[in-house]
């Protein structure tokens, strides 16, 4: 990948996690599992019933939370443990087998000296700069073949992490195109003191009158869900910044904590200034551990220059503090009310809604929840105003969107762009030529084939929460659609009837007619299945997993006919398969062994 | 008094009912497996689907508010239904003819109830354990649909807190609260409301098999539509009908 063009701007963030304890509750359940499991590779069980008696929860919550995470093992893994992402635009599973094969070990194992263990992860964010993994929860990108071959050898001979090439973990922003966002310099206090100066009431109709929609995907007025917030009564009130990122493809989040990290905490600091809050939290994707050194040192920097803490710039009782939640390995936490779950130390499973969080949120208080980009637009505001902002953008869409390119283009990276831009305005920027589709909003969103690309960007067409993943003409798209429904299968939560049972039937059925198996009964079913699927779940995952099989059906239905036996019915039930048990225990591979 | 209209009739709600609430009182049914009146309600299972102003919704979490018209027992929604409900059965391992619950169990007569002849999706087999443990209590995991109704009723009715669900997506199972794990440990009591609450085969009580013959239960004198049958299914065993 070519890291400089024209409009880049390029910062890094390089580290090995060594965060330290700033601003972060090292008593919350998932920072005392991850704890225990840097200490001992796993969680013992031992261990639980102590945990249990010191934070003085049910151990049946701590044993419920462990199996919910995927970041959580029950069993030792390595002392090199390594998670390649799986994901269509960051992942590469031929270089897990790779590697598993050099350092021979069995995929989702851990060797038997205790050394290493290798297996796979849903998107870590990493899609401009990939493939990539995570290897004891740091971040490595650009793999190779060859840097393989050299993790390979510094595993072998145990060189602690520490002692690899710094240059391995850096990060870099790769940000292409910059717009009303990305190119402001922020001032850090400028946002305060402009809201400060106008006042609660006005600031927030100016909010309001900026006509900012959140960036996470549900495009919700941000005016209406502060006055919301501000109106509802209760104990306390609380700002959550949704930092889980999870949808496969985004990555723009990423880059505004890593370089914009001011903007972000003030857009939180302003919002509880208006909604009278006085505690703010930053939920942060376990894929994105690395930030937290940095973060911590801007939340520090913060504090020091009154920013936060007693008494904001001097104003008597304008008390605010901002504290990061590491998760650990959840897509579903990304939903505003799996997340609030996530943060009182439970799984993260969605509430039921009403209510909403704006009422009845964290510690059942009234709680504002919003994307980082959000947050960081709302910042902006505060200085520039809201008509500067709603000057730019279409009409049921003001402002920009940053969007996170990613796969068959020349420049993947983070661009910004008015709402209102054409697909192909975007194809021709990054050099993607020989498009034959583009997942816009991550698998949630909406596949788009060819005849579709003068469609533009924004709620009143395609919304996204800042997915752009481009497949190009030699792409097998019946794969990467095979992937999403991996993916959906693997994260559902598991609460509710249709997703959970629904999203493996799906995964199921595809595979199936991706192994050559399928026919037209599979087919039926699958669309069936699919329509259930989408009315009937709980939750906006459920609500979307089966999105990009649905599209696919729509827009590529080739794709699945080339595939299909011309049998009206084939078995899902695979006879050779089902001996593959019997096969392992008496360790034969023969011709014999096989039907 | 303010009404929502359910399938073309006009029934009243009182301010905080649910959807479900107010159909149960004015005795109509919506197929339910996660729910149970006097526990908080959960909406996980989704078998009682309904569409509100043409929008899809859980009619036991969705509070009633004037004016809805609310479609229930239509041939869309109860095939809906019998889908989910065959998930259900192929989610777990269901031996029906020779399951100490059958007649008895909530599950089946939802399914009997929607025509449902066949589990017509290929059976997952999933691997659970039992527990065993407990004296006079057997969980059977086979067959839990987790609904949630036991780690409702110990915490809200029994005042303890025996059960939770552990895990993700179809990963997730029913745990039991006591660093064992086991059944054995912890206080729950014989005459509990999450002993008894299972609307499944799955929380059963031991050496008290067969005692109803089959042609005798629950199911096999009451139709699960039946108005008021829900203390009926929690007395089974007990042959109040003879
Ligand atoms: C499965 C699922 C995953 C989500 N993931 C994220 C996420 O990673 N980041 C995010 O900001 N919003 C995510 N959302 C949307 C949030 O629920 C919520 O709408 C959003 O954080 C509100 O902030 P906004 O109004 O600023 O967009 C997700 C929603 C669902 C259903
Ligand atoms: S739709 Fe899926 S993720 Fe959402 S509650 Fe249901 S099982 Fe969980
Ligand atoms: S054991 Fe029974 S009551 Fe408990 S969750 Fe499972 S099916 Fe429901
Ligand atoms: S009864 Fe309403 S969701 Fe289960």
């Amino acid at each position: 990948m070519e890291p400089s063009h024209d409009h880049t701007n390029q910062s890094t963030t390089s580290l090995i996690a060594t965060a330290n304890r700033d601003h972060m509750n090292c008593d919350h359940l998932l920072h005392r599992l991850y704890a225990i499991q840097k200490q001992f590779h796993h969680i013992p069980k031992q261990s639980i019933p102590a945990l249990a008696d010191e934070l003085k929860l049910p151990v049946s919550q701590i044993e419920a939370a462990i199996d919910f995470y995927s970041f959580f093992h029950r069993t030792a893994r390595g002392r090199f443990d390594i998670m390649f992402s799986n994901c269509n635009s960051c992942g590469d599973m031929t270089m897990m087998q790779y590697l598993c094969d050099q350092l021979n070990v069995v995929p989702g194992e851990t060797r038997s000296d205790g050394a290493v263990s290798i297996s796979d992860a849903s998107c870590i964010g990493m899609c401009d700069q990939g493939p990539a993994l995570l290897i004891n929860g740091c971040t490595i990108t650009q793999l190779s073949n060859r840097r393989l071959g050299l993790i390979a050898a510094y595993i072998q001979d145990s060189v602690p992490l520490e002692e690899w090439p710094i240059e391995w973990f850096e990060v870099h922003d790769n940000v292409r195109k910059n717009g009303l966002l990305l190119s402001d310099p922020f001032e850090p206090g400028s946002g305060l003191l402009s809201a400060i100066k106008q006042g609660a009431e006005t600031m927030l109709a100016n909010i309001d009158q900026s006509g900012l929609r959140g960036r996470g995907g549900a495009g919700f007025s941000t005016g209406l869900k502060w006055k919301f917030c501000r109106e509802a009564i209760g104990d306390a009130h609380y700002v959550i910044c949704n930092a889980d990122e999870g949808e496969p493809g985004t990555f723009k989040d990423r880059v505004l904590l890593s370089s914009h990290a001011h903007t972000v905490f003030e857009g939180m600091t302003i919002c509880g200034y208006l909604i009278g809050a006085q505690k703010g939290y930053l939920y942060l994707r376990a894929e994105y551990r690395y930030l937290l050194p940095s973060l911590q040192a801007v939340l520090s920097r913060r504090h020091k220059a009154k920013l936060l803490g007693k008494d904001i710039l001097e104003q008597k009782g304008f008390d605010f503090d901002i504290e990061i939640i590491v998760g650990a390995g959840a897509y579903i936490c990304g939903e505003e009310s799996a997340l609030i779950e996530s943060m009182e130390q439970k799984r993260g499973v969605p509430r039921v809604r009403p209510p909403f969080p704006v009422t009845c949120g964290y510690l059942g208080q009234p709680t504002v929840v919003n994307n980082v980009e959000t947050l960081a637009a709302a910042a902006q505001i505060a200085v520039q105003g809201g008509d500067w902002f709603n000057a730019h953008g279409s009409d049921k869409s003001a402002g920009s969107k940053i969007l996170s390119i990613s796969g068959d283009c020349l420049t993947p990276g983070a661009y910004e762009y008015a709402f209102g831009v054409s697909i192909q305005r975007i194809l021709d920027d990054c050099g993607a030529k020989d498009a034959q589709a583009i997942q816009v909003g991550g698998p949630s969103g909406t596949l788009i084939s060819p005849d579709e690309f003068e469609r533009t960007l924004g709620f009143e067409d395609l919304a996204t929460g800042g997915s752009f993943m481009i497949f190009g003409k030699d792409r097998d798209l019946l794969k990467v659609i095979q992937n999403f429904a991996h993916f959906f299968a693997h994260e559902s939560c598991g609460f509710c009837t249709p997703c959970r049972v629904g999203t493996t039937l799906l995964r199921n059925s595809l595979d199936k007619i991706c192994n050559g198996k399928g026919t037209e009964y599979d087919m039926d079913e699958m669309r069936r299945m699919a329509a259930l699927v989408k009315r009937r779940s709980h939750c906006g995952l459920g609500q979307t997993a089966p999105n990009p099989i649905l599209d696919a059906l729509e827009r590529f239905p080739e794709l699945f006919h080339e595939r299909l036996v011309h049998s009206d019915f084939e078995p899902h039930f695979d006879l050779d398969a089902a001996l593959e048990e019997a096969r392992q225990l008496t360790k034969r591979d023969d011709a014999e062994a096989h039907l | 008094m303010s009404t929502i209209t359910i399938d073309g009739r006009e029934i009243p709600f009182k301010a905080g009912q649910t959807i479900m609430d107010a159909a149960l009182e004015a005795d109509i049914y919506i197929p339910h497996l996660c729910h149970r009146p006097g526990l908080k309600p959960h909406g996980s299972c989704k078998l009682c689907t309904v569409d509100v102003d043409g929008r899809s919704a859980s009619s036991c979490t969705l509070p009633a508010t004037a004016g809805q018209q609310i479609s229930s027992n239509t041939t869309d929604l109860n095939e809906v239904r019998k889908t989910i409900t065959q998930m259900l059965f192929v989610e777990g391992n269901h031996f029906c003819p020779s399951c100490e619950k059958t007649g008895d169990c909530t599950l089946q007569a939802v399914a009997y109830h929607l025509n449902m002849l066949d589990g017509h999706f290929p059976q997952f087999y999933p691997r659970r354990e039992i527990d065993a443990s407990h004296a006079s209590i057997i969980i059977d995991r086979d067959r839990c649909i987790l609904c949630a109704l036991c780690v409702r009723a110990s915490r809200e009715v029994d005042g303890k807190n025996v059960f939770d669900i552990a895990g993700r997506g179809s990963d997730a199972k029913l745990i039991v609260n006591a660093p064992s794990g086991k059944l054995v440990d912890t206080d729950i009591d014989r005459d509990d409301l999450a002993t008894h609450i299972c609307p499944v085969g799955a929380i059963m009580i031991k050496e008290h098999g067969y005692e109803v013959p089959i042609g005798r239960r629950t199911f096999d004198l009451h139709s699960v539509a039946e108005p008021g049958i829900e203390p009926v299914i929690l007395r089974k065993g007990k042959h109040t009908d003879e």
